[in-house]
């Protein structure tokens, strides 16, 4: 790893390119492997781990939109799974609707918790949900909209720092209790599930897996290739700025809120997208993804892949997720001690995260009069919002 | 033979009490009469009981309660009348009904059952009633004749209309007045009913409103403007409105006894949140250890579960105090002018936390007993009851801030606090050890969160996730409130509580909450300093 590091095409590189690049080439691999090995070969990459890894990168797109508005603009969002768990209610809504008459009670128009629960009609608010255009909509509008007014109130009266966190802790915490409640057409506690298919293909078969997941690396590429363009953009060194210190910007002339308000709006649609592609990765979507839990685990990711990095918030979602899944496997016990463990050495010891420590091997084998140009990425954040 | 000579031992023993009482009249007719019981047929004894009642001898209970739960023996021997008090392995432990002594165990053949059947349990059961109209004690009355209101009964009613007038207790006196007046809104002529209904509109009793319900469906609909129905329907909306103010008092109660609890959850976090600027998450695993250390401490000592309460408040307090302190040296001291990384590790620490609790005591909830001194409640009137529970947390969470208010105010540590967290540098200067104090004041925050979980142990499940139910509650409590300022947390917490408990009659507990959640977010958009922000120069 550290020669490939090293080597110089590597370094020509920026970390878009190379992020993609793997990416690429790991979506290939995995694809070829499902493919053409039959079950049994070394090479053979099981459907399960397809659609594990479909779900990791959902994750990391997630990863990312908390590092776009954490690790660039300084704004601790406590309350992102949210976000991540309206787009997957649009979704999951969608497919509850295609669902059609194929459900339990075999209702054409409704879906079966809503004949369950005595619905005689589709409630307003999920008008069209069943039209795949609307549901694209809503999985960007519902988050994005949502974002748009928590922030505009949050950041125009300017709370920041702990304060905004706990605020936005509460507010998922809200949304939790509020899609718990069965009058409120979401499926109360047993959330959306029993999905058939997505665009018509079976939701079971390999073949939609394989797609699903060819599909979210896509999405997690061109996600990537956003956030890199917004943080290297001139708007992007504003809200940079803004993190290092608000008050300055403000006397430059700038109005920090515009800016956090629309970097937060944007980070809340790719949580949003991500959500909808991990749904029928799944098959579930239930008011536990508001539980403030999983925002925090969302947040300890990036922390642990390096915020400010962009490519950190990947390797940090993906890592974690993957020592979770075999943590929990193999000794269940041990996992919260595990997480809580990260949480505290990692804050401790490796404040840059898993991509500070890259950085710091790279700095030492090649001593910075060399010099790192474009590298506003691994500046650290020079003080935090109090 | 042995097994008789105790027998023996005891009836000698007995002897002179008996001679002693023959003076008494009643109690003489009374032993004949107990006498012939094992004798009677069944369909005599109705009148038997009937005399039994009438002696009104202190036994009488004694004979007459173990008889309708067929509870009631005679020896073969002797045909002396015993109750069951226990058997076990066939073994009968009995005691005399007239002298209510213990007598030895005997075997299930040495014993015959008193007879009975339900006729005859109804009966009793209304003479037991009535026995209780009579009864020495106000209480027993009391709760005779509240019983009697509720289910009305002839004889019982005819009673009462004498005993009205040598009453003495004046609460006893006002029942019965109630209970001779439902009467007569029930069987009176129309201008008995109509002053019945007029005397009836302050009683609170359910019955009474249910009497004048079902008195006003009577009157047929077609009757007009009679005088009668509009003092019936005046005397419901009285009685309605009372009970109304009434049910907003104990909404009241409800919502200062929620407001304590989140005072008392609020009030550690206003310490170390509020005082030292540290953003502990792990805050509820301090009230959650708190909580177990109660537990621990009741299965230590199962005997003494009366004191158990008041020796966890100190243990708790130095439990999560200890933990607190090592958390403070160990992590938050790295950690300084860095809240959000504070944040994230103290989160950590609180997963930690979470999974040894679970580790160590099982995932699933404990039981906490509850002293007996905590159980039941204080009747005020027929709709509002308070629970001893709920008051006595009022009283400690008030207690706890006012000592924790004294010690900031008043003690030296206090003032180290103080003016560590004002300006620290100047406090250094000044020879004041600032991470002594530092470690000092976590522990004290931590303790205090330990102490509010004792208090919650005895109102929610004591299990893993204690702690979790109850972090942003209290963090909004503070934010509300106004950071570093322990009465705004009071008015605090004590708002929230009652906001909610106001709320949640007309929609539920779910989207009270969610709205006191809402409301709060908006609240803190409009003043983000709380309610009682800092002024000056400490606040920057």
């Amino acid at each position: 790893m550290d020669t490939l590091l090293n080597s110089p095409m590597i370094k020509k590189m920026s970390s878009l390119h190379v992020v993609i690049a793997i990416l690429f080439i790991s979506t290939l691999y995995v694809t070829v492997c499902n493919l053409f090995f039959a079950e049994g070969s070394a090479l053979h990459v099981s459907d399960y781990t397809v659609s594990l890894l479909g779900k990791y990168l959902c994750y990391a797109l997630l990863a990312l939109a908390v590092d776009l508005v954490w690790g660039y603009c300084g704004i601790l969002s406590l309350g992102h799974g949210a976000f991540f768990a309206l787009g997957g209610y649009a979704m999951g809504m969608y497919l509850m609707r295609q669902i059609g008459d194929r459900g339990v009670y075999g209702n054409p128009e409704l879906p079966d918790f809503m004949v369950f629960l005595n619905w005689t009609e589709i409630p307003w608010y999920w008008a069209g949900s069943d039209n795949a255009l609307v549901m694209i909509l809503l999985v960007f509008a519902g988050p994005g909209l949502l974002a748009y007014i928590f922030g505009t109130l949050a950041f125009r009266s300017r709370v920041s720092g702990v304060y905004l966190s706990i605020m936005t802790q509460a507010m998922t915490y809200a949304l939790l209790l509020s899609f718990f409640r069965n009058e409120m057409g979401f499926g109360g506690n047993n959330g959306l599930t029993d999905f058939k298919e997505l665009f018509g293909f079976s939701l079971q078969s390999p073949t939609t897996k394989l797609a699903l997941f060819v599909a979210t690396a896509v999405v997690l590429a061109i996600g990537y290739g956003i956030s890199h363009f917004i943080v290297n953009s001139k708007m992007g060194r504003v809200v940079t700025a803004i993190r290092d210190s608000e008050s300055r910007v403000r006397f430059v002339g700038y109005k920090p809120e515009h800016y956090k308000v629309w970097i937060f709006v944007v980070s809340a649609m790719l949580a949003g997208v991500a959500g909808a592609l991990y749904v029928p990765q799944v098959g579930i979507i239930n008011p536990g993804e508001f539980s403030p839990l999983n925002s925090i685990e969302i947040v300890i990711w990036v922390a642990i892949g390096g915020r400010g990095t962009l490519y950190g918030a990947l390797v940090g979602a993906i890592v974690v997720s993957y020592a979770k899944t075999r943590f929990t496997a193999i000794m269940p016990e041990a996992w919260l001690f595990g997480l809580g463990g990260l949480f505290v050495l990692v804050t401790l010891l490796l404040p840059k995260g898993l991509a500070g420590l890259v950085t710091n091997l790279m700095d030492k084998l090649d001593p910075p009069s060399q010099g790192k140009q474009s590298d506003i990425e691994n500046t650290p954040p020079v003080a935090e919002n109090k | 033979m042995l097994r008789l000579f105790p027998f023996l031992f005891f009836f000698v023993l007995s002897l002179p009490v008996f001679a002693a009482e023959d003076d008494v009249q009643g109690e003489s007719e009374l032993i004949s009469l107990v006498g012939q019981l094992p004798s009677t047929k069944l369909n005599k004894l109705s009148s038997l009981i009937e005399q039994i009642a009438d002696t009104s001898a202190p036994q009488v209970r004694a004979i007459l309660e173990p008889l309708m739960a067929g509870d009631l023996y005679y020896l073969k021997a002797n045909k002396q009348v015993v109750s069951v008090s226990e058997d076990t392995n066939n073994q009968y432990q009995l005691i005399d009904v007239l002298s209510n002594e213990a007598l030895p165990t005997v075997s299930k053949s040495a014993i015959k059952k008193v007879r009975t059947n339900n006729r005859l349990r109804g009966q009793i059961r209304d003479l037991l009633a009535n026995l209780d109209l009579t009864s020495d004690q106000v209480d027993v009355r009391i709760s005779a004749l509240k019983l009697l209101l509720d289910k009305p009964n002839k004889a019982a009613i005819t009673a009462v209309n004498k005993l009205i007038k040598t009453e003495q207790d004046s609460e006893a006196r006002d029942l019965m007045s109630a209970i001779l007046l439902v009467e007569q809104l029930e069987n009176g002529n129309d201008a008995e009913k109509l002053s019945a209904a007029k005397q009836l509109s302050n009683r609170l009793e359910p019955s009474v409103k249910n009497a004048l319900v079902s008195q006003l469906q009577k009157i047929p609909g077609s009757q007009q403007g009679g005088s009668l129905k509009a003092e019936l329907s005046n005397a419901i909306d009285d009685i309605e409105q009372q009970i109304s103010v009434f049910k907003l008092v104990e909404n009241l109660f409800f919502g200062l006894s929620l407001g304590s609890v989140l005072l008392l959850a609020a009030i550690g976090l206003a310490i170390t949140f509020g005082v030292m600027g540290v953003i502990n998450m792990a805050h509820g695993e301090m009230m959650m250890l708190g909580a177990y250390t109660t537990y621990v401490i009741q299965q230590t000592f199962p005997s003494l579960i009366e004191y158990s309460l008041l020796m966890a408040v100190p243990a708790a307090f130095l439990v999560s105090g200890f933990v607190g302190i090592l958390i403070e040296r160990g992590v938050i001291r790295f950690l300084k002018g860095r809240p959000l990384e504070t944040l994230l590790a103290t989160f950590g620490i609180s997963l930690i936390l979470q999974q040894l609790v679970r580790t160590v005591f099982s995932p699933l909830n404990r039981q906490v007993e509850a002293p007996l001194w905590m159980s039941g409640s204080l009747e005020i009137n027929p709709v509002l009851s308070i629970t001893y529970n709920r008051l006595y947390i009022i009283i400690f969470s008030l207690m706890v801030f006012f000592s924790l208010l004294m010690i900031l105010k008043r003690s030296s540590l206090g003032l180290h606090v103080r003016a560590v967290s004002q300006n620290r540098d100047m406090a250094r200067a000044l020879s004041v050890k600032s991470s002594w104090v530092d470690a000092i004041t976590f522990g004290l925050g931590s303790g205090i969160a330990g102490v509010a979980g004792v208090a919650l142990s005895q109102l929610t499940n004591v299990g893993p996730n204690l702690g979790q139910a109850y972090i942003i509650d209290s963090f909004l409590v503070v934010v509300f409130g106004g950071v570093g300022n322990l009465w705004g947390t009071l008015v605090a917490a004590m708002t929230m509580g009652t906001f909610n408990k106001i709320l949640e009659p007309s929609m539920g507990p779910v989207l009270a909450n969610i709205i006191v959640l809402v409301s709060l977010v908006l609240f803190i958009q409009k003043r983000p300093k709380g309610l009682f922000p800092q002024k000056g120069r400490a606040a920057e």
